[in-house]
């Protein structure tokens, strides 16, 4: 290897350029500005104001954080519903009114007022909740006007009752402590709002009501046809928002112990920028309480901080405005550009260099050379069947085949002219494997690993995996199970073809050539799956041994069949059967002499071949390029490969004509003929195999205790047959 | 409903109707309400209104709405009334408010047609901005005096044309022109294509983006003048208007004469019917008595309800809705 191809090689595999793209398709991600957005602010305050951190000054700031986080909290589920609440500083302003009226001229204990503020904000939140939930107004004009109805009203009852209150001489212990008091070194108002977040977090991320706000929010039209009852979730929403306001003012009031004309104003526009800032977006369907959460602690120290640095009337509307605006512009840029973003950047390319000493040429002479016999295979439901990727016959030679509309057709022997749907599972069912007792298991693509009874009942296995400690992916979710094999034990042995790739952007992972795929396996008897070993360019086709010792395992982008031992003393171990190919492999299946037949979904090319040895030219590539002049793999011509269990290839089928089987995915061997499948093929096609036992079929050969005997005794009874034959032939030509 | 969508019944016709009854019903019931000098304290009461909703049903026809117009009014007119109390020249300070406004404008319809802001958030945005700008920065005191080397503000405040006001001719000319501007130029058409539909009008080749800004831009100078007419006439600008009712007053007037807030509907002829009806009524709760704060009340409560018929006579579009409109 010449010096610069080591060099990409050391940078492309040795630094793990794939994480970005991984980082980037967390939810997480999403909270990265606003964390530091306040860890700027508060380290700019922090520096700029002297005792900023004094114990005294932070208490002062909690005090007020509480009010004002209750506030926010309220308005973020609102806008994750995909609403906005403007009224809250008016609400919060009859909820503070409502409190001091109760506690100073009523008399009320404390827990009355209390229900008082709550009831009020409630009120207040459920007219909005009508207007726009109900009547389905606009969410912002509405709270705009009801904000000034509120604020007229309050302007109206301080003018009414404001005397009164200043000259009450009710003196209220608990309202005071509640206002100043402390618990345990904090003030009361920030536990109590540390409290109501972790209700609101908990109502949001683990509650039925929560995941309704979220869908609504997301996509308003979705969640009203998935059933989700639109409108009252949005009323629902109002209604917690003017609680939240309705609480933070009772807070507001037992601080102040009163309440004035400017109580409340403005409080909209902070506990907008706040939610915002947050990083909650407008519209809906992202958001969370700790982005509110960020947001209010961000917002409430820069406004305090600006008052404490002596700057003038104005300046806090002005930075006010300004962050609001950037951080508009920055949510919104974000959510349009981010899949854009991430397109751009998650295919991470790694070298890999494969030897290409062997060809596929058909008369280049070679092991591979391939021919010509597949197009002569008669089609099977041709133009009926879409992408049947693989097939299986039954002990009453009916054959199976998953198709791309998510369904098992089953069509019916001899002739296979009728069909129907034998099982549907919704995903589309990739590899098949026959149990014992007749059921079908298979690997469906991005679901996982279904069980299929005879009457066609469809039961869920697996759909995860151990997670392992240092993936950024969540790699316990089975992104595309690709084909299973069933052990002596009953054992479900199957692949799960890469952790970076859905299953319909299975090419995506060719030109990464990133060695992510797994080999997993499920175990009835716990119900439990687990990977036994991972690291494998595209696991593909798995198939038991004919010993039933080991598993076969194809490795599609590395062209090559690996053998992993399930017992003996090599128990847990892979060795490399057959390696650099020139064909991508597919499924594996046992053949009746002993062997196994391998698919090839396409051949390899000198191009692509180059292509994976410079990473940083298909990197351009997938930057630059519409996908659409992308390089990729030659899939149009593939072929069945027969090999045996030593690994020497002892036949090849081909399609030169590319007419019947361009791509094969699949094939089955039963009773003397060949049935291929193909995943972008329109047929499944049926080859007589020449010599071949016509007895055999891969269920005894899997399940009949006597396999030997019938193996052996396949023979002796077409020797017998032939016997007969010629014993009974002169006799005819007597 | 059916009656109202039949067209023999608009809401403007109702507005109309409405105003011509109250109108009526305060000349029988209120003392000197149809006093010649009470019927121009009308006019002269609405048409600063009237001249910001001018603004206001120009962006609202495109589908917009512009919340900072009443910032921009005060702000802009304060700034330029105050550099000329510190001795810039009149011209001088005209012209570097002018390009301030425009800026202003400008940044509006960037964060509205580039940046896909909801004009709502960008202008609520902006407002703030504006006012907090301007107050810590280059004003000292809530209310801007105009200054006696300003005299001439003050002679176009006290002009007569044809024994009108000039706020009242001015209301005029501004409903007038945007008028002319809406029904017969290329950009007038174009605003109500954009309106009715966003994306439509975009895929016809129609320079949607530069057009919004187009539509801030002359939001923000109508406001502008509304803050100059003002200043003529109260001889100084306060700036705690813009916590004031005016701007949802604004909107009101732009919804009740019935301009649609989804867009493509109605013209200058709704912005002055319902100027009308909004003075009416204001003047007669002036001449009953009622404090202003019971006002505000009766008026959001009125914005309530029109805000609710609009959203049934003119029910939002969810093929053309964007998501996040809110």
């Amino acid at each position: 290897m010449r010096l610069p191809e080591s060099l990409s090689r050391l940078i492309y595999n040795a630094i793990p350029s794939h994480l970005v793209g991984e980082i980037l398709t967390k939810r997480w991600v999403d909270n990265l500005v606003p964390f530091l957005l306040l860890s700027a602010v508060i380290a700019i305050f922090g520096t700029a104001i002297n005792g900023f951190f004094a114990p005294a000054s932070l208490l002062d700031t909690t005090r007020q954080l509480g009010e004002f986080l209750i506030v926010v909290i309220g308005l973020t589920i609102v806008m994750l519903g995909g609403g906005i609440d403007l009224s809250v500083g008016s609400i919060y302003a009859l909820s503070v009114f409502m409190s001091v009226l109760g506690i100073y001229l009523w008399e009320l204990p404390v827990s009355l007022a209390l229900v008082l503020a709550i009831a009020t904000g409630g009120l207040c939140g459920a007219f909005n909740g009508i207007l726009i939930g109900y009547l389905r107004l606009r969410a912002f004009l509405t709270t705009l006007v009801t904000l000034i109805m509120g604020r007229s009203l309050y302007d109206i009852l301080i003018i009414v009752w404001g005397k009164q209150l200043q000259m009450s001489p009710v003196l209220n212990d608990q309202f005071d402590y509640i206002g100043t008091g402390s618990l345990g070194g904090l003030p009361v108002s920030i536990l109590i709002a540390g409290v109501f977040a972790l209700l609101a977090h908990v109502l949001l991320s683990r509650s039925r009501l929560g995941w309704h706000i979220s869908a609504v929010g997301g996509s308003r039209r979705s969640a009203y046809n998935a059933g989700i009852p639109v409108r009252r979730t949005v009323f629902l929403t109002y209604v917690i928002s003017g609680l939240s306001a309705g609480i933070a003012g009772f807070l507001f009031a037992a601080r102040l112990s009163g309440a004035g004309p400017g109580t409340g104003a403005g409080l909209e526009l902070a506990a907008l920028t706040a939610a915002v800032v947050g990083g909650n977006s407008l519209g809906g369907g992202r958001g969370s309480i700790a982005k509110g959460l960020m947001g209010a602690i961000a917002v409430l120290t820069m406004t305090n901080g600006l008052i404490r640095l002596g700057y003038g009337t104005g300046s806090n509307q002005l930075v006010l405005g300004f962050m609001l605006a950037f951080a508009v512009v920055l949510d919104i840029r974000w959510a349009k550009n981010r899949h854009k973003v991430l397109a751009e950047v998650y295919v991470a390319p790694v070298h890999h260099r494969m030897s290409g000493e062997e060809s596929a040429l058909p008369n280049g002479g070679g092991a591979y050379a391939l021919n010509d016999r597949l197009s002569e295979a008669s089609p099977i439901a041709l133009g009926e069947v879409e992408g049947p990727e693989d097939v299986i016959l039954d002990e009453d030679g009916n054959l199976y085949a998953g198709t791309r509309h998510g369904e098992i057709v089953r069509w019916f022997a001899p002739d296979y002219k009728r069909s129907e749907v034998f099982a549907h599972i919704g995903g589309f069912p990739l590899g098949l494997a026959m149990d014992r007792d007749g059921s079908i298991k298979t690997c469906v693509g991005a679901m996982g690993l279904y069980s299929i009874a005879r009457d066609g009942e469809v039961t869920r296995l697996s759909t995860e995996t151990n997670r392992s400690w240092l993936s950024v992916v969540d790699d316990a979710r089975l992104r595309d199970p690709n084909d299973c094999d069933i052990g002596p034990d009953g054992r479900v042995w199957f692949t799960d073809s890469t952790t970076r790739y859905d299953a319909h952007d299975w090419v995506l992972d060719s030109i990464e050539s990133r060695p992510t795929g797994r080999l997993l396996v499920y175990d009835p008897k716990t119900g439990r799956t687990k990977t036994v070993h991972d690291g494998l360019r595209y696991a593909n086709g798995v198939c038991l041994a004919h010993d039933g010792r080991s598993i076969l395992i194809a490795e599609s982008w590395a062209c090559s069949v690996h053998r992993y031992w399930i017992e003996g003393p090599k128990a847990g171990t892979m060795e490399c059967l057959i390696a650099d190919m020139p064909g991508y492999p597919d499924n594996i299946n046992r053949a009746s002499d002993g062997g196994y037949w391998m698919a090839w979904l396409g051949v390899r090319t000198p191009t692509f071949d180059l292509s994976l040895r410079h990473p940083g030219f298909r990197k351009r590539m997938t930057r630059r390029l519409p996908g659409d002049d992308w390089l990729f793999p030659n899939i149009n011509s593939g072929g069945v490969i027969k090999f045996d269990e030593t690994g020497r290839i002892v036949g090849t089928l081909g399609d030169l004509t590319g007419n019947n089987h361009p791509m094969v995915t699949s094939m089955r061997e039963h009773k003397g003929e060949l049935f291929i499948g193909g995943i972008l093929n329109n047929r499944i096609g049926r080859y007589k195999i020449p010599g071949a036992d016509p007895d055999w079929t891969s269920w005894k050969s899997y399940w009949s205790s006597t396999t030997e005997t019938v193996a052996e005794g396949g023979p002796s009874q077409a020797a017998r047959r032939r016997e007969s034959a010629e014993t009974t032939l002169p006799e005819g030509r007597a | 409903m059916s009656v109202l969508k039949s067209g023999t019944l608009s809401q403007e016709r109702i507005v109309f109707l409405f105003a011509i009854v109250l109108f009526a019903a305060y000349a029988v019931l209120l003392d000197g309400f149809l006093a010649p000098n009470n019927l121009m304290a009308i006019l002269r009461s609405v048409s600063v209104l009237g001249i910001l909703a001018v603004g206001m049903g120009i962006v609202v026809v495109g589908r917009g709405i512009d919340l900072s117009m009443v910032a921009v009014m005060a702000m802009a007119t304060a700034w330029q009334l105050a550099m000329i109390n510190a001795g810039t020249s009149p011209f001088l300070a005209t012209v570097i408010v002018f390009a301030g406004v425009v800026a202003v404008g400008i940044i509006n319809g960037l964060l509205i047609a580039y940046a896909e802001v909801p004009a709502v958030f960008a202008t609520l945005a902006t407002a703030s901005f504006v006012f907090g700008l301007v107050r810590s920065r280059f004003i000292v005191q809530d209310a801007v005096p105009v200054p006696p080397s300003a005299s001439f503000i003050l002679e176009f405040g006290q002009a007569r044309l044809a024994h009108m006001p000039i706020e009242v001719v001015m209301f005029a000319i501004a409903a007038f022109l945007s008028f002319l501007v809406l029904r017969f130029t290329k950009f007038g058409r174009y605003v109500y294509y954009m309106g009715d539909n966003y994306q439509a009008a975009r895929t016809m080749g129609i320079p949607v983006r530069p057009m919004i800004i187009g539509q801030y831009v002359v939001s923000a100078l109508v406001a502008w003048l509304a803050g100059l007419i003002t200043a003529a006439g109260l001889q100084s600008i306060n700036t705690r208007v813009v916590n004031s009712t005016l701007l949802y007053d604004v909107i009101l007037v732009v919804v009740i004469g019935g301009i649609g807030l989804s867009g493509g509907k109605g013209g200058m002829r709704n912005v002055v019917i319902g100027a009308l009806l909004i003075g009416i009524m204001l003047n007669g709760m002036t001449i009953l008595d009622l404090p202003n704060i019971y006002q505000n009340l009766i008026k959001a409560t009125i914005l309530l309800v029109a805000l609710v018929i609009d959203s049934r006579l003119n029910p939002r579009d969810e093929q053309v809705g964007q998501q996040g409109d809110i």
